[in-house]
């Protein structure tokens, strides 16, 4: 279980974070929404312990992340994948080492055989060919990126996966795609997965509570259909602007 | 009994109280106050970045043990760092020593003996410029290689992505760059040493007609074998400064490809700066007057 307990974050004299508190049960789907620049992946960053809070407190499996020694994090962040915006993928190196890099057993990540067969297994999740693996990053484009930098957070079988806006930069064909991939995923590995998206069609779709952040806190909270028949103004501001921009696009 | 002010707080004698006469704004603080203000800033802001570079240095010694990662990393490193940068070296040192033999010739025909140049050749080249010039070199050919990988790993998120994967960055990234310049940097210097002192024997036969028994004669005649183990100590420390400082520098690179510009140029000014200054500090130290 993922549990955030007044959660506060400033850069500088700008508050980020303003007590957040949020969780997410063991096997459920939650999408984190909110316009951009709300804080959506310095939460999510939270969760990994790439960021520290100011105040409050991240319990991961009931381990408080902030408290945690270096060598504790260190396993606890094999037990979480992480797809970057970006992908963010070692582009030093080939998409095979790539996702070799996210096999968090160490005896499994020296035998070479065994690497082959796991980095085949995780494209394959991803929906991509093996022979993607023998490229480089540069070669691939941005849904592929996407892709590989997700095929490298579950090649350590993670028990919690988290997507900073998966679906962002993507065409509303792969942004498709991608929602599909997120749900045969959730259905393949059974994790429990927390997605910061902007995108409140795709949300809707893989989702099983969505909560939408703003101004720093919690502004909300349900499953996709108490989401839509909330009363709070921005939960129907925010929702409003995305589907009068699905209107405009029929 | 004296006037009481707001508080409780004796007023001035004019009737106005302390708080009252407190300056409003920074603008109105005595000058000492502003001045320190200045002064404290940078102060404060460079003691933030040692601190820093000792963490690092610590994180460093802690990823030793992780030898099965770092450790073909670091033949990758070394190969980059010590192949890599070989001709560069062998062309700047040759030229070195050749214009270290060709202006000692000039100054000294006539006025002192010849051989004397094989000894100035031989002891600017190991004391000084082989180490201090392939520092220099390096600083500018790894250090802003190093800094600008490492800062473009740090905006693009690349670093956070190991780091999220449960992988140790020292161990990964840092260490295996810093053991290529402690290793390398040295080997580096051994050659450029043996090209200039060559180069400079080559020149010195070449313009001032110096007999190959003369300049080994005044090659030996100044020569201990201090010299050598002085010329490889300032090399190691020049191994770790082209290394340690582009590597801190690039680790905390921020904001874009503006601030991986900006870090390049921090890590190659840096280094060369602390070059020198341990150029001067070792001499002073380890060369008796």
């Amino acid at each position: 279980m993922i549990e955030l307990r007044g959660v506060r974050k400033r850069f500088g004299r700008h508050i980020v974070l303003d007590g957040v508190d949020f969780a997410v049960a063991d096997g459920e789907t939650v999408a984190l929404l909110g316009p951009s620049g709300t804080g959506k992946s310095v939460l999510l960053k939270h969760i990994i312990g790439l960021l520290k809070p100011d105040g409050g407190d991240v319990l991961v499996d009931g381990l408080s992340v902030p408290a945690l020694r270096r060598g504790d994090l260190a396993n606890l962040r094999k037990r979480i994948g992480y797809a970057f915006q970006t992908g963010a993928l070692f582009d030093s190196v080939s998409v095979f080492e790539n996702i070799r890099l996210g096999i968090g057993e160490e005896s499994c990540y020296r035998d070479l055989g065994a690497c082959r067969d796991r980095v085949a297994e995780c494209l394959r999740l991803v929906n991509l060919p093996d022979d993607v693996g023998k490229l480089m990053p540069v070669q691939l484009s941005g849904g592929m990126r996407k892709r590989v930098g997700i095929a490298r957070a579950i090649a350590g079988n993670p028990k919690y996966l988290l997507y900073d806006e998966p679906t962002s930069g993507l065409d509303p064909v792969n942004a498709d795609v991608m929602d599909a991939l997120i749900e045969s995923l959730q259905k393949e590995l059974r994790v429990t997965s927390v997605v910061v998206s902007h995108d409140v069609r795709g949300s809707f779709k893989v989702a099983d509570r969505i909560a939408l952040l703003d101004q720093g806190r919690i502004r909300a909270v349900g499953t996709p259909e108490e989401f839509m028949a909330a009363k709070d103004s921005v939960v129907r501001e925010f929702l409003e602007r995305d589907f009068r921009f699905e209107e405009m696009e029929d | 009994m004296a006037p009481r002010g707001p508080a409780g707080m004796p007023s001035s004698p004019s009737g106005g109280g302390l708080l009252e006469r407190l300056p409003r704004t920074t603008a109105e603080l005595p000058i000492p106050v502003n001045v320190a203000r200045h002064v404290a800033k940078p102060v404060l802001r460079a003691l933030e970045h040692v601190g820093r570079l000792g963490l690092m240095a610590l994180e460093l010694l802690r990823a030793v043990p992780e030898w099965r990662i770092w450790l073909p990393r670091a033949v990758e490193q070394c190969w980059h760092v010590g192949v890599g940068s070989l001709a560069i070296v062998v062309m700047t040192a040759a030229f070195a020593g050749g214009v270290t033999a060709l202006q000692a010739g000039y100054q000294f025909t006539g006025t002192v003996p010849l051989y004397i140049v094989g000894s100035l050749v031989a002891e600017s080249i190991i004391l000084e410029l082989g180490p201090v010039l392939t520092g220099l070199l390096l600083a500018g050919r790894i250090g802003a290689r190093y800094a600008a990988e490492l800062g473009t790993m740090r905006v693009t998120e690349q670093i956070d992505a190991l780091e999220s994967l449960g992988r140790n960055p020292a161990s990964h990234l840092l260490l295996p760059r810093v053991i290529a310049g402690l290793t390398m940097v040295p080997a580096l210097v051994i050659i450029a040493n043996a090209v200039g002192v060559g180069a400079g024997w080559l020149a010195a036969k070449q313009s001032v007609g110096i007999t190959n028994a003369d300049f080994i004669y005044g090659t030996r005649a100044y020569f201990r074998s201090f010299d050598l183990w002085y010329s490889l100590l300032k090399a190691l420390a020049f191994g770790a400064v082209v290394t340690i400082i582009p590597c801190y520098v690039g680790f905390t690179a921020k904001e874009g490809a503006e601030g991986v510009g900006r870090a390049t140029t921090a890590a190659v000014v840096m280094s060369c700066v602390f070059i020198l200054l341990l150029d001067l500090v070792l001499a002073r130290l380890l060369l008796p007057a």
